[in-house]
């Protein structure tokens, strides 16, 4: 594959010389390749788990023009994991966050920021200022998005994404390489795969996820080595096994087949989520609620109130109100250890999980069930602000 | 004969908390058969309700992707190995 930028005009000053030394021995990098890397313009989709690395390590080394897009702010649950952010950045933008540690590791870079929320109004003219786009995003609507735009914009997707001790890398959306949607044409319908916030990350994997996507955005840009288009890597950090997939170009690729069906950004909430949406909405309609003031009200009344959690025993471990702990996968098997004929109250950690439990419990006779509204973050939160949140 | 199915971490909790799973098969199809019927649960997380396999749910024989060999019909042998590799968005935010 061609570097992206054959002769590059970048000057190198005497301290970036010195900076870039070990680099400049290198054969495969030199005068040359360094002056390509200050010449590079690559977009940080997120500056969350994978983003931090990625954006740490793209600075270090030199690449000119990093822009950044994000809208979030850092919360204490990211510092697990989102090394460019401090204890003392929660409550700011993680923009502003990052934007303060890569200019404090390498002034030379020229940071653009983008403080939005990446969206099929705004994407193509935000990718038009960069060579490379690489995805760290969280969620599927952005990522269909930014693969979309990657391809309508003829700019390779440099991809990684993550699920407790596992991720997933390729390169998408190259000339001749296959993109996103060759290797996953539709996204799945929420519910059916658990979210990371359900399910977890090990803080370390979006190192690993993040630093492989570093590595292949400067071979990208250096135009050497052999880059991850048409192979997907899977990392299990559980077993440390790396293995390889082979990802093909699907003639028939909506977007970057030879007919492509989709020719501009669509609706990607939609795309992703509208079935799911009016499930989870269908369900919430009929599912009857109540609110913890009025949960706490009537227990205190000693009212004769079953609490059960649906939650994980793991989840139980960090923070509970006493509930009787069945979790969802278990309901079906273990419902005898209910009494239909008394109310019971169903929570989980924010309210999804107990709704399912409820409609469930419902439909099995037990006419008596209702959810906590918010879940025990709500509980935490209105009522008992003592007990930890996760 | 019987092979081995990798199952990935968010299908585990459906697989008896599995990684590998052995099951007995001819072809692919058979494989996912004896895979379902072993383990019910994993069967609306593979197939939707009229039998096909999900979209974001690819299916591998050793590093090539079935829709590019004979899909469900694919012999599979003693050594081979078959990965389920569900699509995952990564990152953290509920």
């Amino acid at each position: 594959m061609a570097s992206l930028t054959e002769t590059s005009t970048a000057t190198l000053s005497n301290e970036e010389i010195l900076r870039y030394s070990r680099h400049l021995i290198m054969p495969e990098v030199t005068m040359e390749g360094q002056k390509k890397l200050k010449a590079a313009r690559v977009l940080c989709v997120g500056t969350g788990g994978l983003g931090s690395p990625l954006a740490l390590y793209l600075a270090a080394a030199g690449v000119g023009t990093l822009g950044l897009v994000d809208f979030d702010v850092v919360d204490y649950t990211n510092l697990q994991r989102q090394v460019l952010h401090y204890t003392s950045d929660v409550g700011r933008l993680k923009l502003d966050s990052a934007i303060d540690k890569l200019n404090a590791i390498n002034p030379f870079v020229d940071i653009k920021r983008f403080d939005t929320y990446l969206n099929s109004q705004n994407a193509r003219e935000i990718f038009s200022g960069f060579d490379i786009i690489a995805d760290g995003t969280d969620n599927f609507a952005t990522r269909y998005l930014v693969n979309d735009a990657c391809v309508l914009s003829g700019k390779p997707n440099v991809y990684a994404s993550i699920f407790r001790f596992e991720g997933q890398a390729s390169i998408f959306a190259t000339e001749a390489g296959p993109c996103y949607r060759c290797l996953y044409p539709e996204p799945p319908p929420p519910g059916l795969v658990p979210s990371c916030a359900e399910g977890g990350v090990l803080g370390v994997l979006p190192g690993l996820l993040g630093v492989i996507q570093a590595t292949e955005v400067i071979k990208l840009i250096l135009g050497v080595g052999e880059p991850l288009i048409g192979r997907l890597v899977l990392v299990d950090a559980l077993a440390m096994r790396f293995r390889e997939l082979r990802v093909r170009k699907n003639p028939e690729c909506p977007v970057c087949g030879a007919n492509p069906a989709v020719k501009e950004l669509i609706d990607y909430n939609q795309f992703c989520g509208i079935r799911g949406e009016e499930g989870e909405a269908q369900t919430s309609d009929k599912i009857p609620e109540i609110q913890p003031e009025e949960l706490k009200r009537r227990l205190d009344a000693k009212e004769d109130i079953f609490v059960l959690d649906v939650r994980e025993p793991h989840e139980y471990q960090i923070v509970n109100i006493h509930g009787h702990l069945i979790p969802l996968g278990d309901l079906p098997k273990r419902v005898h250890e209910l009494d239909s004929s008394r109310e019971i109250v169903v929570h989980c950690k924010s309210g999804a999980r107990s709704a399912k439990a409820v409609d469930f419990l419902r439909q099995s006779g037990f006419k008596r069930a209702t959810n906590l509204t918010g879940g025990i973050l709500a509980w935490a939160e209105r009522i008992d602000t003592s007990l930890p949140k996760y | 004969m019987s092979i081995k199915i990798l199952i990935p971490t968010p299908l585990r909790p459906y697989a008896g908390k599995q990684s590998i799973i052995e099951v007995t098969a001819q072809t692919v199809d058979q494989a996912l058969s004896d895979l379902v019927a072993q383990h019910p649960d994993l069967r609306k997380h593979l197939f939707s309700e009229d039998g096909k396999l999900r979209s974001f749910v690819n299916v591998y024989l050793n590093d090539e992707d079935i829709r590019y060999l004979s899909k469900g019909a694919t012999p599979v042998k003693e050594t081979d190995t078959i990965s389920i590799v569900p699509s995952v968005a990564g990152g953290v935010r509920p």
